[in-house]
């Protein structure tokens, strides 16, 4: 058993330092760079990252628009705007996502991966990853609202300031999706 | 002194463009690691790609350290940095909604703009649904706007609730992702598959 343990720390240390026939970048390496942008969001900022919150703010930009009376009465908007002041898209979130995907277009770019197509298991239909993308979204839209923020600004930034309701969401979020894998295995494996 | 943008050391105008620049640097490290593909996340709940987990809790870690740091220095007054308030009730039913959103869906709000951008149309359907679930819940605010605001705790930290310092919590925590990363390591070994 302690040759086990010794094993598998030396395969830690080698997946760390040795380059791997990977296209992607060495996950701890990923994991420090991303550590160091949300460092640099809270210092110059003084909050973290997030991504939820701009969807958010388009819907209420775009209700208001569309339909500005119906819209000032509705509850939701009073709450939101209560809470903000100026115009909802001119907004960290919505600034910081617009850089998000140029970001990852950038990235993909670079190492040539950037194609039109959906990505599915082999054992289930394109139209029906789409069908479970777009159920996922709905949900993960709908649970990002109630939870106040999604794994970005809630879990991710909430553990870096040691925040006790993103730590909450964060296990509610992992623990139901492990919970739930079982069931929705047949879409991914 | 830190953070910037309370402290008035540089305009909103200034925060609103280095957010956008923020969101590159943010968008390009997600989209390098891999995070642009839903099997890729999806991985970490079946075992065979543990990305999600090293990712997250080297960054969380990464920044945490970097603000108790910065804050030893006094290069940040951390009393101004935002702490998540904690909403008990809402905190947990979002997360368990968000969770089943990710295990059925493959993707967060993040990572869906990360696999848009390079053209993942189920990235694309992702952040269609993200928008329908937003308004359903703006819609029927007023059926759960008591769970959303029940149980207000304030901006407790961790640590805090603990009763332990926020050292030490780190400590633990860092401790507590090296047992996971171990255990990430394994299980990438047990249960391998070609990359995504």
């Amino acid at each position: 058993m302690f040759n086990e343990i010794i094993l598998n720390y030396k395969n830690m240390s080698e997946s760390i330092t040795t380059i791997k026939k990977s296209k992607y970048l060495n996950p701890y390496i990923g994991g420090v760079l991303l550590g160091l942008v949300l460092l640099a969001a809270n210092f110059i900022s003084g909050r973290g990252l997030g991504a939820s919150g701009a969807i958010k703010s388009c819907i209420v930009s775009a209700s208001t628009t569309i339909a500005p009376t119906a819209s000032a009465n509705l509850a939701f908007m009073k709450e939101y705007t209560s809470a903000h002041s100026g115009s909802p898209m001119k907004n960290w979130l919505v600034f910081e996502m617009l850089g998000v995907l140029v970001g990852g277009f950038l990235s993909g770019a670079i190492a040539g991966r950037l194609k039109f197509k959906v990505e599915h298991s082999p054992k289930i239909t394109s139209k029906k990853r789409l069908i479970l993308a777009l159920a996922g979204g709905i949900l993960f839209g709908y649970g990002s609202q109630l939870g106040r923020g999604c794994t970005s600004g809630s879990a991710l930034s909430g553990m870096a300031v040691l925040s006790l309701g993103g730590f909450i969401t964060m296990m509610a979020i992992f623990g139901t999706a492990f919970a739930l894998a079982y069931f929705f295995r047949k879409n991914w494996i | 002194m830190g953070p910037l943008a309370p402290n008035e050391l540089i305009s909103e105008n200034t925060n609103l463009f280095l957010a956008f620049i923020i969101g590159i640097g943010f968008g390009f490290v997600l989209e390098q690691s891999g995070f642009s593909s839903s099997r890729k996340l999806a991985g970490v709940f079946y075992g065979y790609d543990t990305v999600v987990l090293k990712v997250f809790f080297t960054a969380a870690i990464t920044a945490m350290l970097g603000l108790l740091f910065f804050s030893l220095f006094g290069w940040v007054d951390l009393n101004l940095i935002y702490v998540n308030p904690t909403y008990l009730y809402s905190a947990i039913v979002g997360g368990i909604i968000m969770g089943a959103g990710f295990i059925i869906g493959g993707y967060c709000p993040g990572t869906s703009f990360c696999g848009a951008s390079i053209g993942k149309l189920d990235a694309f359907v992702f952040i269609g649904g993200l928008f329908i679930g937003v308004m359903i819940f703006g819609a029927g605010f007023s059926i759960w706007d008591d769970l959303y605001l029940a149980k207000f705790l304030g901006s407790p930290k961790i640590s805090e609730s603990l009763g332990l310092s926020d050292g030490l919590f780190g400590l633990l925590l860092i401790l507590a992702a090296l047992a996971m990363f171990w255990v990430a390591e394994w299980a990438e070994k047990k249960f391998p598959r070609e990359e995504y």
